[in-house]
């Protein structure tokens, strides 16, 4: 029913969404404390930073990328020098690229439930013994651990649907950096791909009710705890 | 013994505390919005605005002219809140444990003996959100005392109890007064209480407390 090239375009789909929710969440926490708890010059244009990926044009983002990261970008020739890191035409890159992408989605969800955390009880574990962030990732994390697990759904979706950046910044190549949307974007392009396109589409709806089904499941297990 | 003189500002609301508790339990009184919780927040090291200087027992906590101000998590001071505080993603027993690991080594009391202490036995088991207003303080007693501290801070503990539970937790902290040889500090508005448990009685009055002065607790 799938050709080889669909194939893996789902599994590296199923592997770049993944990775990049995955990656993507400690950046989100850490920015989602920042602009939830502390008070610092410059919040605003931090808070705008965040959000910068969701208004560009995803093209310019992968642009962007491309320049900062491609093999001979400012930080993508050292990087691929000292570590053997690269990101540009290769599975990392779309991996990078989704992160990117997901990013102020996942730290707006998991904002909003550390709002919702009582600051009061990590100022209780500090004067219980417990270092700042002892007590964050102790008293603060677990209790916003919806709004966690919303983040990373909302990641991973995003990550999955993700079509601008990475085409821009790591190209089409089948088998190496053809994700499902790309994948569907070239049979859209070619005579006679509505098939395979339609194909491709009904994954993508299985994917993401798969997803939204699991964080449902995961969002109950989490809730009945305490 | 606890020793302390702050200035605490807070946009409008400005305190000057100045006490030096001779006994082991200060009761600390006065009307409410004075600013009695406000002491206990600056004592413990949760206002990071309070200037001055803060002493238990010799060890110097707080004393910005030198330079000192140690960071909450250091001061090794229990602070049992007016709302309680209980941590709702863990039950009665994982609250009693959270800070025990930062009790310094060898001083840490354990858990049976908070236990019995507080009469927590049948709790134990219970998640936080099923506890009454007096079990929750006893919960919240237990997880300070747990942390070995040097100084315990009790604010308006006994509040919201009735009269059996006030009497009954009256008992323990004049228990704790005696068996942990740890200084404690009340807030208190009921003269009953600051008889039952004080060795000294501060009040503050308009902004200001100056000075303690010793009681027999009866």
């Amino acid at each position: 029913m799938f050709s080889d090239d669909d194939w893996s375009a789902i599994r590296l789909s199923l592997l770049v969404a993944s990775i990049a929710a995955l990656c993507v969440m400690p950046f989100a926490v850490a920015a989602a404390a920042l602009l939830a708890r502390r008070r610092f010059p410059g919040k605003g244009l931090f808070d705008a930073l965040v959000h910068l990926p969701l208004v560009l044009p995803p093209v310019v983002t992968g642009w962007l990328l491309l320049i900062l990261l491609g093999r001979n970008g400012a930080f993508g020739r050292p990087l691929a020098r000292c570590c053997g890191i690269v990101f540009a035409f290769h599975w990392t890159g779309a991996a990078l690229a989704a992160a990117v992408m997901a990013f102020p989605l996942a730290v707006r969800a998991v904002r909003l439930s550390l709002e919702a955390v009582d600051p009061r009880l990590e100022a209780a574990a500090r004067s219980l013994g417990a270092p700042p962030l002892w007590a964050f990732a102790t008293v603060t994390l677990p209790l916003a651990a919806s709004g966690l697990l919303a983040g990373l759904v909302i990641a991973f979706a995003k990550a999955i649907g993700e079509f601008g950046a990475t085409i821009t910044f790591v190209a089409n190549i089948p088998g190496r950096t053809r994700t499902i949307a790309s994948a569907i974007y070239t049979h859209t392009q070619a005579p006679g791909g509505d098939a395979a396109a339609w194909r491709l589409t009904w994954v993508s709806v299985a994917i993401a009710v798969a997803a939204l089904a699991g964080s449902e499941a995961l969002a109950r297990r989490v809730g009945r705890r305490g | 013994m606890i020793a302390f003189d702050l200035s605490i500002r807070k946009g409008d609301f400005a305190l000057v505390a100045r006490a030096r508790a001779l006994g082991p339990a200060l009761a600390v009184c006065g009307p409410s919005g004075a600013g009695k919780t406000s002491l206990l927040d600056a004592i413990a090291g949760l206002d990071p605005a309070a200037r001055g200087r803060v002493e238990v027992d010799g060890v110097v906590l707080q004393d910005d002219e030198a330079g000192v101000n140690l960071p909450a998590h250091r001061r090794r001071i229990g602070y049992v809140f007016q709302d309680a505080r209980l941590f709702p993603h863990l039950g009665v027993a994982g609250n009693l444990r959270y800070g025990a690991r930062f009790a310094p080594a060898g001083e840490e009391p354990t858990l049976d003996f908070v236990v019995d202490l507080l009469g927590l036995r049948p709790l134990l088991a219970r998640r936080t959100r099923d506890l009454s207003g007096g079990e929750r303080q006893r919960v919240a007693i237990g997880r300070a005392l747990m942390t070995a501290p040097r100084l315990l801070l009790l604010d308006e503990a006994l509040a919201a109890q009735d009269d059996g539970r006030r009497r009954d937790i009256l008992a323990h902290v004049a228990t704790l007064r005696d068996a942990l040889r740890r200084p404690i500090v009340f807030v208190s508005h009921r003269a009953e209480d600051v008889r039952a448990v004080a060795t000294d009685v501060a009040t503050v009055v308009e902004g200001r407390l100056d000075g303690a002065t010793s009681v027999q607790p009866s």
